[in-house]
């Protein structure tokens, strides 16, 4: 029995590591193909995006970039681990950080106070706007997959009616740009200062907060098993006593608590303030990285350091005569063949094991007569 | 077979003429009524405000406009989710539609451009159609990754195709086609200039349909025609032939559907493909009407809308147009600074709203009722201590709207009962 076991574990894993080995090795062949196609050379271009991903300039920016992707990431895998669709973390995220970057301006309390102030009430707001959507699909059946994209449009609406001089929105001196009032410099996080290679954001420390959290609230808790449960089946996890809606709630609220997080190292870090030029779509890009990872906290952080990755490195093949718009199309194959080599994957997985058990209940129908070991 | 249980008449079974008749006679004339009504209180409302933009023909004109990529949107969403797959990628089979049409558009004739787009989108839709079907894979999760893919490839291609050479010359840019030759547009000589100066007198209800039926009937460009002719199209195809029947089947009951022998692989094909053909369209509509040009973003989330306002129609053609239609006026507002003109709609709210109320209460829905009172009564004072609407939320109406529509009605809503569901041939067995 223990051989058994130990051998199905070592499976597991190799089909874990499966899907997305062979995700990137389809993108790699697609996006060599698409280059070709281009006329150009296509192994210059990948051994210059290691070259310059490695330095460690784009080191630190990489960093930098996947904390914010990975605090979107497990925001939207939250929402996936119980079967919701939460395509509104980008309103949600957006919202949450105006509303904390106005908070933050207005703020003249010290430092110590107004930075979890700020966060909270980033995280209150991301909550709020998630739970509009969570309320209605409980109490009413709205899909949350159309609540929640309309609300990230009203989302937009209510950040550009409210971001106007006069309201809570100042002209800057150029007189060009619309930001919220700046938050006092005693609200600035500190940054980590690595040196020549840059300023790291501190917040990734949050980030790595928020993944242990994560893990273990999910993985390790009553409250995880259940919300898992309902995932899995909504029938099995009501049998057993859990109150189905009020999961749905309370994960649609904790999904959009996190993704109200989104925003802070761009705020806290970087900005310290909200104006049209806030990154935007990252919502958009948490679902892809959640997809990547697979809603496993370590298959989060290491899709979100692959997007970074990307993203750093295809902007410098502009200098080398690549075209950096390259970008959205290895992403794009990416995400998809990931989803696709997963239910590959899976499919092989369910065969195997079915041809398993299938052998192992032969060997038990064949044992009365001769002895014979477990394959 | 299936037991239905809502307001909204079920799929009609095709060829049993008693049933038939009956039925569409019965909707056709609440139809009317409703869209009579519609119109009267709309008259009303504008002789009161005096919002003459309400129901002018430039306003009832561009409405129209806007509404066609959304309802072709929306009719994508219609033909896949019939047949039990959930199409969140419309957004990135339009953006390859916008693309295919301003690429093949600018270089030969738009015309030819409108097909390429058609056919970008097919492609877009066989590829969701290969994820869904043939692996098996999350709907939602194919459709995020190819609006995705799509955006990538075509930013990609936009780069390459239209920043250099003679395209640059022409006036393109990594994000944006050269221009394209228009469509035709067509008016309908004689009458519409007559419609235009009744509608110019302001008469009560007279003016008011005259300068609907002005907008429907000057400039429309032909894709607009075609896209009715797809609606209507569809609406037959679907639900009155036996092609139609064993697709809503599939997206019924897959399982039933192939013990009777229905391929549903090839169906579902079928139906996603023709999805994405209709969202391309839509694109193209964008590309080459809207904006003679191919642009980054053009789409600006439509294939989205779309989607709503099929839901809004309750997965029929006829709801998702007037679904498509809302969202085409109250964009047209926007567009037109139609500040004033919505603050004119406040007051039909009010109406809407005191008689919601009035009739929950008679039905002794008393909480329902009294909410819906003090939404009057707070739209009421919203309506008279202001002049105009910001801007914004005039662009947020449609999709508060829909919110509305949504959380006042999902439960008589009734999707296809397999949409979204994984079907694998033989799992019956």
């Amino acid at each position: 029995m223990n051989k058994l076991t130990s051998r199905i574990d070592k499976e597991r894993l190799f089909l874990g590591v499966a899907a997305p080995l062979l995700a990137i090795v389809a993108a790699l062949l697609v996006t060599t193909l698409v280059i070709l196609a281009t006329g150009k050379n296509p192994g210059a271009a990948f051994s210059d995006m290691v070259t310059y991903g490695f330095a460690s300039d784009s080191q630190v920016y990489i960093l930098n970039k996947a904390t914010t992707y990975y605090l979107a990431g497990v925001a939207v895998a939250i929402g996936f681990r119980m079967n919701l669709f939460n395509i509104g973390v980008d309103g949600q995220y957006r919202l949450a950080a105006f509303v904390a970057a106005a908070v933050g301006g207005a703020l003249t309390v010290p430092g110590w106070l107004a930075v979890p102030v700020i966060i909270l009430c980033a995280m209150g707001t991301g909550a709020l706007w998630a739970a509009i959507a969570g309320v209605l699909k409980v109490t009413r059946g709205v899909s949350e997959v159309i609540a929640t994209i309309m609300l990230n449009s009203i989302a937009t609406a209510i950040i550009g009616y409210l971001l106007q001089p006069g309201k809570l929105g100042q002209l800057d001196d150029g007189g060009t740009l619309v930001s919220t009032k700046p938050l006092p410099s005693s609200s600035f996080l500190p940054n980590i200062d690595t040196g020549p290679a840059g300023v790291l954001d501190s917040l990734i420390v949050l980030a790595v907060v928020v993944g242990v959290a994560y893990w273990f609230i999910l993985g390790r808790t009553r409250f995880g098993y259940d919300l898992r449960t309902v995932g899995q089946s909504e029938s099995a996890a009501a049998a057993s006593g859990v109150s189905v809606k009020k999961m749905i709630a309370t994960s649609m609220i904790i999904s959009g608590a996190v993704a109200g997080l989104i925003g802070m190292p761009t705020l806290l870090n970087e900005g310290h303030q909200y104006d049209n030029s806030f990154p935007a779509g990252i919502g958009f890009t948490g679902i892809a990285i959640a997809l990547l990872g697979r809603n496993n906290p370590v298959g989060i952080a290491l899709g979100a350091l692959l997007w970074g990755f990307l993203e750093r490195t295809t902007n410098h093949l502009e200098f080398q005569g690549y075209d950096k718009e390259i970008l959205g199309v290895i992403q794009g194959v990416i995400v998809l063949c990931v989803v696709i080599a997963y239910e590959v994957v899976r499919r092989y997985g369910l065969k195997r094991q079915q041809q398993r058990v299938g052998a192992e209940l032969a060997a038990q129908a064949a044992k009365p007569t001769e002895m014979q070991e477990v394959a | 077979m299936t037991a239905t249980m809502t307001d909204a008449p079920p799929p009609a079974a095709p060829k049993a003429p008693g049933g038939a008749d009956k039925r569409p006679g019965r909707s056709t004339t609440r139809l009317f009524l409703i869209v009579a009504g519609a119109l009267l209180l709309i008259a009303v409302v504008r002789l009161i405000t005096g919002a003459n933009q309400l129901t002018s023909e430039g306003q009832v004109n561009a409405a129209l406009g806007l509404a066609v990529p959304i309802g072709l949107a929306g009719l994508a969403g219609l033909w896949s989710e019939r047949a039990g797959v959930v199409n969140i990628g419309l957004e990135g089979m339009m953006i390859l539609g916008t693309f295919g049409a301003g690429w093949i558009g600018w270089q030969s004739s738009p015309w030819l451009g409108l097909l390429c787009g058609i056919g970008f989108g097919v492609l877009g839709g066989l590829v969701h159609a290969v994820a869904t079907v043939t692996f098996g894979v999350d709907h939602i999760v194919s459709g995020v990754a190819i609006n995705l893919l799509a955006l990538g490839a075509t930013q990609y291609l936009a780069k390459l195709f239209f920043a250099g050479g003679k395209a640059a010359e022409a006036g393109g840019n990594p994000k944006q086609s050269p221009p394209v030759d228009s469509l035709t547009d067509i008016t309908v000589p004689g009458l519409s200039g007559a419609l235009h100066s009744v509608e110019r007198h302001h008469w009560f209800l007279v003016s008011d349909i005259a300068g609907i039926l002005g907008g429907i009937v000057t400039d429309v460009s032909v894709v607009t025609i075609l896209a009715v002719l797809l609606f209507v199209g569809s609406w037959w195809v679907l639900w009155r032939t036996s092609f139609g029947l064993r697709l809503r089947s599939c997206g019924e009951n897959p399982v039933a559907a192939e013990s009777l022998g229905v391929n549903v692989y090839q169906y579902k094909y079928a139906a996603v493909a023709i999805s994405g053909g209709l969202a391309g369209l839509g694109g193209a509509f964008l590309a080459l009407v809207t904006s003679h040009t191919y642009l980054e973003g053009q789409t600006g989330g439509r294939g989205y809308i779309g989607l709503a306002a099929m839901i809004f129609g309750n997965w029929r053609p006829g709801g998702l147009a007037m679904g498509a239609a809302l969202f085409g006026y109250s964009d047209a507002l926007q567009l037109r600074n139609g500040g004033v003109t919505v603050h004119a709609l406040l007051l039909l709210l009010v109406v809407l709203l005191a008689a919601l109320a009035g009739w929950k209460l008679y039905r002794k829905a008393l909480w329902q009722g009294v909410i819906s009172a003090v939404m009057a009564v707070l739209v009421l004072a919203w309506y008279l201590f202001t002049d105009e609407v910001p801007s914004d939320f005039v662009g947020a109406t449609p999709y508060v709207v829909t919110l509305l529509v949504l959380s006042l009605s999902a439960q008589r809503l009734r999707m296809p009962k397999a949409d979204g569901m994984r079907y694998r041939k033989g799992q019956g067995k």
